[in-house]
């Protein structure tokens, strides 16, 4: 089952590294992983997704918990949360084509931020479902590079 | 105070108390030596790091103190590294300073460049790569902090050299700042009665003790819970010393070369208390037909242990010492309201099974290792600290040298590492000056750490080791000989060819006893304890003894095999104690 922790850490060096060792010496596979700082320069948060039975799971967790710089970790449900990514893709566009790939944009309130001749370069947010429904649906016109954040969530209320 | 960065580590150590460090010197940890060299902290030279962070965890095992090391960049830190993972994986409180190149030589494979928080990474408790000589004092506060509370580990401070050059001003905080790092001390209420009720209501229980209850001083807390409520107690090798042995509710070690009244026990208990255990593979045998019938309550600090390896019915989580305190006042306030199960016929049972099954071993032949134990265990009246290397004479030790107090038996339990009891015993002397420290050793593994004999002899720590020498990698050719058809490959040490183990004791300024016969035992014995400073006895034992009784790898904790079942009588037997009431 698919998890969803956020995760406390200390601003300090090397966190990263502990937490990504972790999860690989424990055999656990992480599917997303993103960081940045939160309002308080010392404290930057963590948002990872984990896809483990839920007896590993509770070893991720307590094993996460021992780790002397993660200060709090919350196993955010996804009735309760909020979750949000990004993606940037690279679209083929052929002039037949591009009202067509414009339109499926807007549908998904995606933004185009670069245009060229033969691509155009889309931004799209929302939960990981949405994001890949529209690369489902553009994969006909041919995508050319595509990168993702990985999920960043926070509890409701 | 303005200080330079090395005088700040000096300082710390000495305001956390540090009255003895180990290690070697290299480039990068000069200033350190050298601001050591005005200090009061004995600075004990060892012959190898390894021997160095060895003698730190023995030091501190036997203390309950933090062990403290140093080693210099790349492979001085690399040397390290066995160490640390022994300490990791048995809880001991060490604190190792590395050297590192200067700060802006980082990353650049400089010489003597190793990245040392890199490589120890998932084998410390934490570890710190210091940036700025002006965070050196709270990086130590924190490392000694850390290192000794909640689940006691080792904590490694990686110092670049320019570094310990810089300056600083010394201040010392009341206490460190660590919002990630609150263990939890106070076992929750609600669990403790449930605990309680449960072992009100048991018909056949066992304590289950381990190297938790050492690290937390709850011993006094595990005996008065025992004999409160008349419970068997069996204990794991980390365990050794948390429960007296030598009582009559003691069920010895159980596990792989547990007795069979021990396992027989866990395998029939309808309630197991496991109290800083852990669970491990050696003790469980096969998973699935471990302790099947019983309910388990499982007390330790460290919440992950809770359900890693056994399904556990009553987590608590907490200071081994605290819940107990509270369990023993919650048990007897319930005591009135519960109608608790006669246990003596439980008693009876276990006690047929220790009269049957005694730990036994045939004293014809050659002069059998579990012989040499036995007398020394008589002779010292089992007054010894003791420490074991890895393999048979670790087994023979736990098995037949009893121990009736917590910190007198060191062995590296998780890890098992060859080469750890020599420099362990240095460190438990240096501990513990007035009391006897005895390595129980195997040819095989004093020799990777047999130049600490040098350090043993210089700094005048009157330690006696005995090699159980039977010529093999024993325990190795123990397996080969059960699992493998009794091909010897690679196992044999030749040791009529090499080393002659007296003539290289007399070479490090050691006395050197060898023993062939049995007649001889006794009296080198006596005359190794009465010689005054160290010395090393080569005991040549049979070749072919075996650890006994065993469960296979894989079988379950029932299925012991290969010890002598009958006639009881005639082979040594060891007096199973009356049943109680
Ligand atoms: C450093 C290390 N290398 C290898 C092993 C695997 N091993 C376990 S027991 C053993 C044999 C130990 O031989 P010895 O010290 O002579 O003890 P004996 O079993 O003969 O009493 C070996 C090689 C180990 N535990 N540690
Ligand atoms: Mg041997």
């Amino acid at each position: 089952m698919q998890h969803t922790l956020s995760v406390l850490v200390e601003n300090k060096p090397g966190v990263l590294a502990r937490v990504a060792e972790l999860f690989a010496r424990r055999g656990f596979n992480i599917e997303s992983l993103a960081v940045g700082t939160t309002d308080r320069p010392d404290i930057s948060r963590m948002t990872i997704v984990v896809d483990v039975a839920d007896k590993s799971f509770e070893q991720v967790r307590k094993q996460l918990h021992k780790l002397i710089n993660i200060i709090e970790i919350t196993d955010l449900e996804p009735q309760r949360a909020v979750e949000r990514e990004l993606m940037l893709i690279k679209i083929k566009v052929k002039k037949e084509s591009r009202s067509e790939v414009i339109e499926v944009v807007d549908i998904f309130r995606g933004k185009i931020i670069d245009v060229s001749k033969d691509s155009i370069i889309v931004e799209v947010t929302g939960s990981s479902e949405k994001l890949r429904a529209f690369e489902d649906l553009v994969r006909q016109y041919g995508i050319k590079e595509l990168a993702r954040t990985g999920r960043v969530a926070l509890s409701r209320g | 105070m303005r200080l330079t960065g090395a005088k700040a580590i000096v300082k710390s150590l000495e305001d956390e108390g540090v009255e003895v460090i180990f290690g070697i010197p290299g480039g990068v940890v000069l200033p350190i030596y050298d601001a050591l060299y005005d200090s009061k902290i004995r600075n004990i030279l060892t012959r190898h790091e390894q021997g160095a962070i060895h003698a730190a965890d023995g030091y501190a095992r036997a203390t309950g103190k933090v062990g403290v090391c140093i080693a210099t960049s790349g492979p001085g830190a690399t040397n390290l590294v066995t160490g640390i993972a022994n300490a990791h994986m048995d809880s001991v409180p060490i604190v190792a300073f590395t050297g590192q190149v200067a700060t802006n030589m980082i990353g650049t494979d400089a010489f003597q460049e190793a990245d040392t928080t890199g490589i120890t990474l998932p084998i410390v408790k934490h570890n710190y790569l210091v940036k700025k000589a002006s965070d050196l004092p709270d990086v130590i506060q924190e490392a000694f902090y850390i290192a000794r509370t909640g689940r006691p580990g080792p904590v490694l401070i990686d110092v670049p050299v320019d570094v310990s050059r810089g300056e600083l001003d010394y201040q010392r905080k009341e206490t460190p700042r660590l919002p990630g790092y609150r263990p939890t001390y106070k076992g929750h209420k609600r669990q403790i009665t449930e605990a309680a009720r449960l072992i009100l209501r048991s018909e056949r229980p066992v304590l289950f003790v381990g190297g938790g209850v050492i690290n937390s001083d709850a011993s006094a807390e595990v005996k008065k819970l025992a004999v409160d409520n008349h419970l068997p107690v069996t204990h794991t090798l980390m365990g050794k010393g948390a429960f007296p042995e030598t009582h009559r509710y003691s069920l010895g070690m159980l596990g792989m070369h547990g007795t069979r009244y021990a396992n027989y026990a866990m395998c029939e208990a309808d309630l197991i208390i496991g109290v800083g255990v852990r669970f491990d593979d050696r003790i469980t045998g096969k998973l699935s037909e471990f302790a099947t019938g019983a309910k388990v309550i499982h007390i330790d600090i460290d919440p992950a242990e809770i359900g890693k390896n056994v399904g556990v019915d009553i987590p608590i989580v907490g200071d081994a010492k605290a819940v107990l305190k509270e369990l023993i006042q919650t048990v007897d306030a319930l005591r009135k309201e519960e109608n608790s199960p006669d246990l003596r016929p439980w008693h009876k049972l276990i006690y047929d099974w220790k009269k049957k099954y005694p730990l036994n071993y045939q004293l014809e032949g050659k002069l059998k290792p579990q012989y040499i134990v036995e007398k020394l265990y008589q002779i010292t009246r089992g007054k010894a600290i003791i420490c074991t290397e890895v393999g048979q004479n670790q087994m023979w030790a736990s098995q037949y040298y009893k121990c009736d107090y917590p910190r007198r038996f060191i062995s590296s339990g998780g890890l098992g590492t060859m080469g750890f009891g020599l420099p362990a015993s240095l460190g438990a002397q240096v501990g513990k000056p007035k009391d006897l420290v005895i390595d129980i050793a195997g040819d095989g593994s004093v020799q990777m750490t047999s130049q600490e004999l040098a350090t043993a002899v210089i700094e005048k720590l009157p330690i006696k080791i005995f090699i159980l020498n039977n010529g093999y990698l024993g325990m190795v050719r123990q397996w080969q000989q059960l699992f493998y058809n009794r091909r010897y490959s690679g196992s044999c040490l030749k040791r009529e060819v090499s080393p002659d183990f007296v003539k290289l004791a007399e070479a490090y300024g050691l006395k050197g006893i060898r023993v062939t016969d049995l007649d001889q035992v006794e009296p080198a014995i006596n005359e190794a304890l009465s010689h005054r400073g160290a010395v090393l006895v080569d005991f040549q034992v049979e070749e072919e003894e075996n650890v006994y009784p065993m469960v296979a790898p894989g079988a379950p904790l029932y299925d012991m095999i290969g010890d002598i079942l009958y006639p009881v009588e005639k082979i040594h037997p060891e007096k199973a104690e009356e049943p109680f009431l």
